[in-house]
Order: C-alpha cells, then structure tokens, then sequence
C-alpha cells in the first residue's frame, strides 16, 4: 500500500482498479523501405478496428449531440477515399501511419480554410487521426478507457473533449496528476457527482487495472488496497448517496435560519430532482457553436424551457458571459494578449450592446410567458457605474431584479456603492480568487492560490456580504467554493445568504447547514477570518465546530 | 452526362448532419456521382471527408455529375436532397 496526496476537488470516496486515460500516439519515424502490401492492410485493419470502436461508442453515447459526433467520425472513417488516397501515399513509400497523417492533414487544412463551424470540427478530425496511428501501431485507443466495468479513471488532466461520453456509473472517480481545484476536471467532477482527486501526480507511477482508493475530501489517494477495502469504500459511498438522496426541502441552519440551495444550471436539462431555484443560469449554451448569434424567438423558447420547470421558483439568469477566452464567431472580438483581462462578460455590450438588449428583452419576455421569480445578473461588473447602467437597461425592459456578479476586486472593494444600484449581489468565487490572486484559474500549478479558504478572498466574501447585511440586499455565492460542505458554513456565518452549486452537490451542503446553528457558523467565520493562511483557516473552522468532519489536517498540498 | 447545378438549402450549410445525410444517400445511389463548388475538382459525392472539405455553405451554388446507368436519376435525387434544408428534418 502506498499513500498518494492530491487536493480533493469533488467529494465521497470511491475505490476500484485504475485505467488511464491514454495520451494521443506520437508519430514514429517513417518506416525505411516498408512492404506496400503488408501497410495497405495495416490502414484496413485499423479503418475497420477504429470504424466498430466509434460505431459501438455512438450507440451508447447518453448525449445526443456526441452521438452525432461519433457517427459523423464513422462516415469519415468508412470513406473509401480515404483509403484510396492512403494506398497512393503508401506507394509514394511511406508507412500506414505516416499515410494516414498526411492524407487527414489535407482535409484538416481544407476544414481549417472553410473557416466557421468546420473549422471547429478540426479536433474531430485530429481525434480520427490519433486514432487510426494509435491501431495501425498496436497502441491503445486515445481517449477515455472502456474496461467494460466500473473503474477509477486516471490522467494527466481532462480536457472537456475527453469527458463528452464520461458515465458516471462506469467512471467511480477520477484522480488527475495535474489540475487545481478549479479546473475543468474538478467542475465536471462535481457535476456529475464523481469523487475527484487533483494535482496528485504520484498516481501516473500507478499501473492500470491496480487496485486504489481516493478520498475527493481529503485528497488522499491509496494506491495498492485489497479487494475487501474496494468493496467496503463504495458500499460506503452508496449508503452516503441514498441517505443524502432522501434529504430534502430548503436550506436552514438546525436553528431555522434560511440558507437558499440554488441549482447552477446551463439548461433545462441540467435540472434534476428538487431544488429550490436557480441561482446561475448559465446562457452561454445557447450562443455557442454558431456564427450569428440566436434569435430573439430561439431565446425566449430556450429560457421558457427553463422558467417553466420551475413555476413560482427564483431563477437568477445570467447574462451571456463570452469573451476572447470563450470566443463566439459573431462578436468578432479582437485576439488579446490577456483574454481573461479583456472585452468579456458585460463588457462586450461596450462594442456590441445589441447583444445584450436581446437578450434582456428575451428574457423578459419568457419571464411573463411565466410565473418563476426571475432575477437578471450581469457578469464581470468592475464599478458602480457599470452596475447602475446594467440596472437601468434591465428596468427598461421590464425586469425588476437586476444584480450583477461579483468576480473582480474592484467590485467586491466596492460593494456598497455597486449595492445603490443592484438588487443584490452574486459572488463568483471561481473568477473573483483568479483576478484577486492574479493566478490562472487553469493553472494547476498555482492551484494553491486558487484554494477557497485563502484569507484574502474571504476577506473579500466578508466585505459583499457586510455590505448586503446593511443595504438589506441579499448577497449569494455561485463558484465552487459553495459547494464545499465545509466553507458553506463560513459563507453562512459570514452574512451570505444564498449558496448555488452543482445540483448533485446539495445535499451535502444541506446535510452540514443542518447541522449547525447560525451563531455557530457565525464562531466559524470569526476564527476563520483571523487565520493567516488557508491551512490555519481549515484549522481554526475545525475548532471552532466539533462536528466539522473533514477540517481536521486536511492541508491543501 | 447528366448534370445539375443547385444552391445548398441547409441553413448549417452542407455540414454536420446535411452532410451525413447526403453522403449516405449518395452511397446508396448506382453510379458513381461527383461534386463540385466553383472551380474546384470535382469530388466523389459518397466520401464524407470530400464533401465537408468542400467548405460549401447555404445559397452556395454546386455542380452534380454523373455518368452512365441510371445517372440522371442519381443525379436528380441528390440534387433535390440538398437543395432542402436538410437540418429542418427529423432526426
């Protein structure tokens, strides 16, 4: 047995053998003097290997859209020019894979000129690619692995394409060697509700099919457990998620304050089972992928969609948060140098405000279309000034809740004056420790930086919400951090007033608010806001509450 | 040789889906047909990788050719087929 230490970044344990998530086949030297016929068969053999993986992996494909995806890859796999041209390459005296490469490199810079949505299916070709060199040289197929039983999934980092088809009754956890507690990983981890580990890089010395466990709390990760510890981890974790999926109603504290337990959600889809509103609609989805932006009637069907799940429920839409770091062909924004300092979130209405006034009069018209309680933000707000303006369109177009996000310093520095202005005020912890701790958010190895319990971005939290508590505003919290058990207790004891996370990560936070009387998360937050560093934080939580479970010696590194 | 010139009817333009559509149904078809967009070489309408390389977007105007038996026929059928709006049609 050997003990591993990562930074948890998703909750509950999980246990069972390890699969990699293989790395795409680097292109070995080209083969001298190669036998033609024995490469033409090798292109088959691996066209007919690749074509039956795709095939069978689009068929149980959940979502739709990467099911199209998959099936797309078969016609291009299946092409007959595709061969007929690899057979020509072959008789000009290269290898299969050499072949491949360079007949898909072709069509990739056809697809590159196209320019639009082909240019963004480049990475479908460059996986057809990977794939077909990774079965003509005998390695395994690049991607997530399919052991064809549940397995914990390792990697160096995940990036989203990685984990289109992740199933999360087949994948128990995930450990990563790189990443922080904010990474695309730790998110996704935690909206699926998979126990996650990050930044543990001993787990790459980790053969596959080894048996381990990992606490995502803790971040201890055990490489070389018996079979017996496998089985009593997961029942374990299973009697944790069927207790938790029997708790139930709003947000309290055991004295009966009200904490709301918000749903941050992209789609309708994303809603699943009962919550007690939203407090992130993510509106992105609905611009992504396209080169004009969608239509009045497309948005107000797909926030009606939403509203409509919900009747009497509050609904806290945010308004579309794109920006060089998440370009959108038709903003026709400028490459910047410094992307996440640049023309994003409510700034981009600077150059184009046609983008947001229809937007704000979709959403109010899907708003009286029905009976939700919707409230309006405005992402990566810097000044009072911009707050106000914000408010006011939102008025004129009939919305009578306008707040805006809290993600940059200069806001939250500011948060009573932004506070004359907005109704209320919503703490994006993710952006607001990026831009206080000018750290990366993906960025593993500054992950330390980008720890919740760092005092400065508390300090910060302290502020919004002292700041909500005098103007009689209400102040939530929507980054990750508040889906942390642990912190929902300091954010409550602080003066926040909503916490929305993850609907799977709910319960939780429920189970710990419970658990707690109002003054006693208010002696949390005390202690903790006098602890100099995030270890001393946890520490200082772990005092002052007997019953927190997992602030004991939890260091973050 | 039978020919048709016809303007791509898919809003997407002849990707993604209107493009799987057409390349199966160009599959299915007895006589080898080509395509073609401006001046471009003529590629076989069945390969998936051709047709999206093509870069061919709505209103953009391509030439179908075909020779031999039953070549008008083919011919007429895919061309019908995109000059509908091939993502307005159920999956």
């Amino acid at each position: 047995m050997r003990e591993l230490r990562g930074i948890g970044a998703s909750p509950g344990g999980a246990a069972g053998p390890v699969y990699r998530l293989a790395p795409p086949p680097a292109l070995p030297p080209l083969v001298e003097a190669v036998d033609p016929g024995a490469e033409k068969a090798t292109v088959r053999a691996a066209v007919l290997a690749v074509a039956a993986d795709l095939t069978r992996r689009a068929d149980t494909a959940l979502d739709v859209t990467a099911a199209e995806v998959l099936r797309a890859q078969v016609m291009m796999a299946q092409d007959e020019t595709l061969i007929d041209a690899a057979d020509i390459a072959i008789d000009g005296g290269a290898d299969a894979p050499h072949a491949i490469t360079d007949v898909l490199a072709g069509h990739r810079a056809a697809f590159e000129a196209a320019g639009g949505y082909l240019a963004e299916r480049v990475s479908d070709l460059d996986d057809l690619r990977d794939r077909l060199v990774a079965a003509c040289l005998g390695l395994p197929m690049p991607g997530v692995p399919d052991p064809g039983h549940p397995y914990l999934l390792i990697a160096r980092d995940l990036a989203p394409a990685d984990t289109a088809g992740l199933e999360p009754g087949l994948v128990l956890g995930l450990i990563t060697a790189e990443g922080g507690p904010t990474s695309h990983t730790a998110i996704l981890a935690r909206t699926l509700g998979i126990p996650a580990v990050v930044r543990c890089p001993g787990i790459l010395d980790v053969t596959d099919g080894a048996l381990a466990s990992l606490d995502g709390t803790s971040g201890v990760v055990v490489a070389g457990v018996s079979a017996e510890t496998v089985t009593t981890v997961n029942a374990d974790r299973l009697a944790e998620i069927e207790r938790r999926a029997r708790s139930r109603g709003p947000g309290r504290t055991a004295d009966g304050h009200p904490i709301a337990l918000l749903a941050n959600i992209g789609s309708a889809r994303d809603l699943t089972g009962e919550v007690e509103g939203v407090g992130l609609f993510r509106t992105e989805l609905l611009y992504l992928d396209r080169s004009d932006p969608p239509s009045h009637e497309e948005q107000v069907t797909a926030y009606r969609d939403v509203f409509a799940a919900l009747p009497g429920s509050k609904i806290v839409v945010r308004t579309l948060d794109a920006g060089a770091d998440k370009p959108l062909p038709f903003l026709r924004l400028a490459d910047e140098p410094n992307p996440a300092l640049g023309i994003r979130g409510l700034r981009v209405a600077r150059q184009t405000p046609s983008v947001l006034t229809t937007q704000l009069a979709a959403i109010a018209a899907a708003a009286a279309a029905t009976d939700a309680d919707v409230w309006v933000m405005a992402p990566m707000v810097a000044t009072a000034a911009e707050a106000a303006a914000f408010t006011e369109s939102c008025r004129e177009h009939g919305l009578p809740t306008a707040g805006v996000m809290i993600e940059v310093p200069a806001a939250a520095l500011c948060a009573s004056q932004v506070l004359c202005h907005a109704d209320f005020l919503s703490v994006g912890t993710n952006d607001l420790s990026q831009y206080t701790f000018a750290a990366d958010r993906m960025c593993g190895d500054l992950a330390d930086l980008l720890d919740p319990w760092q005092p400065a971005l508390i300090a910060l939290l302290a502020s919004c919400a002292a700041a909500g508590v005098e103007a009689g505003k209400p102040v939530g919290v929507c980054g990750e951090s508040a889906a942390d058990p642990d912190f929902a207790l300091v954010l409550a004891g602080l003066g926040i007033t909503s916490l929305s996370m993850a609907p799977r990560s709910i319960p939780a936070v429920r189970e710990s608010l419970a658990a707690h009387t109002l003054d006693e998360c208010r002696r949390i937050a005390e202690a903790v806001l006098a602890a100099p560093s995030p270890e001393a934080a946890r520490a200082a939580a772990a005092g002052a509450s007997p019953q927190l479970r997992s602030g004991v010696g939890v260091p973050v590194r | 040789m039978p020919t048709r010139t016809v303007l791509v009817g898919s809003a997407s333009g002849l990707h993604a889906r209107p493009a799987a559509l057409f390349v199966a149904e160009a599959a299915k078809q007895p006589v080898l047909v080509t395509i073609r967009s401006g001046d471009k070489k003529p590629v076989p309408a069945r390969s998936m990788l051709a047709v999206l390389s093509l870069g061919a977007k709505k209103g953009t105007e391509v030439t179908l050719e075909a020779d031999g038996d039953g070549a008008q026929a083919a011919v007429d059928t895919l061309a019908d087929l995109l000059e509908r709006d091939l993502d307005a049609v159920d999956a």
